[in-house]
């Protein structure tokens, strides 16, 4: 995890032929996924909170007594399950990106202040990565959203703080490293402050190393995400996740299981392919990960 | 291992625990005034009042500090207030049925995980070694409620011939342990295959071959007991992922142990359980994280000598 520097800009380019068969159907489904969250309003059928009490716990349309007018089903409620697991892939997608977004930005952050300081600042910074990574996510988000209560920012920025302490590890290692490379040495000589060395120097030439460290976080983010949803304490109704639906589904198994399953398969899927798609990527940008 | 890099390693546990004390005592106090969240946003004044004398909170916030450790210190994490009982009290109840349920799940990733990964890694690149290198990557992806959710779809609703929910027989236990070591076996078995793939290309492996060893006596004798000393290393990462897998196992089946008892106390915003559970789940972390720190020095000859790292 020490010299994954200099990225050749070839490498950059992606060549489909070049992707396995497996990443490229994962980029396809990640891109449909995508699409149909930026879309969500207009590729689904119905409002996501729209009720129908007449048409409770409706089957998909391949089961007996299902129709084309709710093709997966309808829920307790008679609220079509298509589109509320297009809604709800839209929020878990979102808060998933958001929350990678904040965590890369702040372990990045924290990774080059305990760089650039080093002393009791490094010092500091190593016992609380030593504290994130000894104590399991979950059981931090829990206590936080104990004591502070639900909301949706709160959620979205607890799950920022998810995974940090990896950026934080990995930026200062290579930021200690590459402040003894010559180019870093020679603008810092040239007269440059350390903020432009860091931004405009340094961080470019990690810049493959986070945005792995991305990939690989993001499909982690939908499981926290989803478990916390699921267990009630994540995203609140009237917002909904597919973790969200498979814990109120899980009522329904024995009835209608599609309203949990469905939306199952879909975090199954989904995250599988960002996942296959982060491997193929740190392989590709990370020469240095690449081994058994 | 130097006595003084021992005695570091416990310095920088305590210190830890010490963090994670502090972490709680300052979340808990900027989380708002404890009187009007136990009592409520209407309670009476005269009430607020009697409970913040009763539990200091009218003293600074130094002073608060002060004895929050020393009562910490002493084992007393505050009263449950369903019941009214100790916290400690609460949690202890419960401990046993998720200690059961880890010990039991550890046996089968053991015993599935590892032979999966080393026969993995002796026959690289055939089907066997595809298969399970896939459905490793399968089960990373697949959250443990998902897998909860299938297994009692088919073995609780279409086959009807395991319970679902609660622990009275064992064979209550069947779906929850399954549900846990899913993931941690395949976890296991794609950490020891690639310890193993890493001793098998060893130059000692070769000096061994060309001294005249049988292949498998080689693999015997050398490879595993080399390739077991990395997957002791990973045994921190272990238990804080089994904390976290039956936080969310428990839920799905009911299983009345600390992860149930942590999200229903979450729920009801039942403070001193949920900080009694953090606290022992951070302990048991640091514990864990010190111990194979210990234990690799003790395994691996190479850092017992000097400095260690």
């Amino acid at each position: 995890m020490t010299t994954a520097l200099p990225t050749d800009r070839k490498t950059w380019r992606v060549d489909l032929g070049d992707m396995p068969p497996s990443v490229l159907v994962s980029a396809a489904w990640v891109s449909l996924m995508a699409v149909i969250a930026l879309l969500a309003d207009v590729v689904a059928p119905y409002d996501y909170q729209d009720m129908d009490l007449l048409g409770r716990l409706k089957p998909p349309v391949w089961m007996d007594g299902g129709t084309w007018a709710h093709p997966l089903g309808t829920d307790d409620l008679g609220r079509d399950v298509l589109s509320r697991i297009i809604e709800s892939l839209r929020i878990s997608l979102f808060v998933a990106l958001l929350g990678t977004l904040i965590g890369a930005v702040l372990g990045t952050v924290i990774g080059f202040t305990a760089a650039h300081f080093r002393g009791w600042v490094d010092h500091v910074v190593m016992v609380l990565i030593d504290f994130q990574a000894a104590l399991p996510f979950i059981i931090l988000a829990l206590a936080v959203l104990a004591f502070f209560g639900n909301s949706f920012v709160l959620f979205v920025l607890v799950m920022g703080v998810y995974g940090w302490e990896r950026y934080a590890r990995i930026v200062r290692g290579l930021a200690l490293s590459a402040s003894s490379h010559g180019y870093a040495v020679a603008v810092r000589t040239l007269g440059a402050n350390p903020v432009r060395v860091y931004l405009r120097h340094i961080l470019p030439n990690m810049g493959s190393a986070i945005i792995v460290n991305m990939t690989l976080n993001f499909p982690e983010t939908i499981l926290v995400e989803t478990s916390l949803s699921f267990l009630g304490l994540g995203i609140q109704p009237p917002l909904t996740s597919l973790g969200n639906m498979v814990g109120f589904g899980r009522d329904y198994l024995l009835t209608a299981w599609w309203i949990a399953v469905l939306p199952s398969i879909v975090i199954f899927v989904t995250t599988l392919a960002f996942s296959l798609l982060g491997d193929w990527l740190r392989d590709r940008l990370d020469p240095t990960l690449r081994g058994t | 291992m130097t006595t003084l890099s021992v005695a570091s390693k416990i310095l920088r546990a305590l210190i830890t625990v010490f963090l994670l004390v502090s972490f709680v005592f300052v979340v808990l106090r900027l989380s708002g005034d404890p009187a009007i969240q136990m009592l409520g946003v209407d309670a009476d004044p005269r009430a607020l009042d009697a409970f913040r004398e009763r539990w200091g909170l009218d003293r600074p916030i130094w002073d608060q500090y002060v004895s929050y450790l020393w009562n910490i210190f002493q084992g007393d994490f505050g009263h449950s207030f369903i019941g009214n009982r100790p916290a400690t009290e609460v949690v202890a109840e419960r401990l046993p049925k998720t200690l059961w349920l880890m010990g039991l799940t550890t046996i089968f990733t053991f015993g599935i995980g590892i032979p999966a990964g080393v026969y993995a890694a002796l026959h690289r690149n055939t089907a066997v070694d595809r298969l399970t290198m896939g459905l490793t990557v399968a089960s990373f992806s697949l959250p443990n409620f998902v897998v909860g959710i299938v297994l009692i779809m088919l073995f609780g609703v279409v086959l009807r011939v395991l319970p679902t929910a609660g622990s009275e027989t064992w064979l209550h236990y069947i779906l929850p342990v399954a549900t846990m070591a899913t993931a941690d076996a395949a976890i296991f078995a794609r950490f020891s295959r690639s310890a193993m793939l890493e001793v098998l290309s060893a130059p000692f492996m070769r000096t061994a071959r060309a001294k005249g060893l049988l292949w498998t006596e080689a693999v015997r004798r050398h490879a595993l007991p080399n390739a077991s000393i990395p997957i002791v290393t990973v045994g921190g990462i272990y238990v804080g992922r089994q904390i976290a897998a039956a936080t969310i196992t428990e839920n799905v089946f009911a299983w009345p142990g600390i992860g149930k008892l942590l999200v229903a106390s979450v729920q009801n915003r039942d403070l001193a359980v949920v900080q009694c559970i953090v606290i022992l789940v951070g302990v048991t972390m640091v514990v864990t994280n010190l111990l194979v720190d210990l234990a690799y020095g003790w395994l691996d000859p190479r850092t017992r000598s000097g400095e260690s790292k």
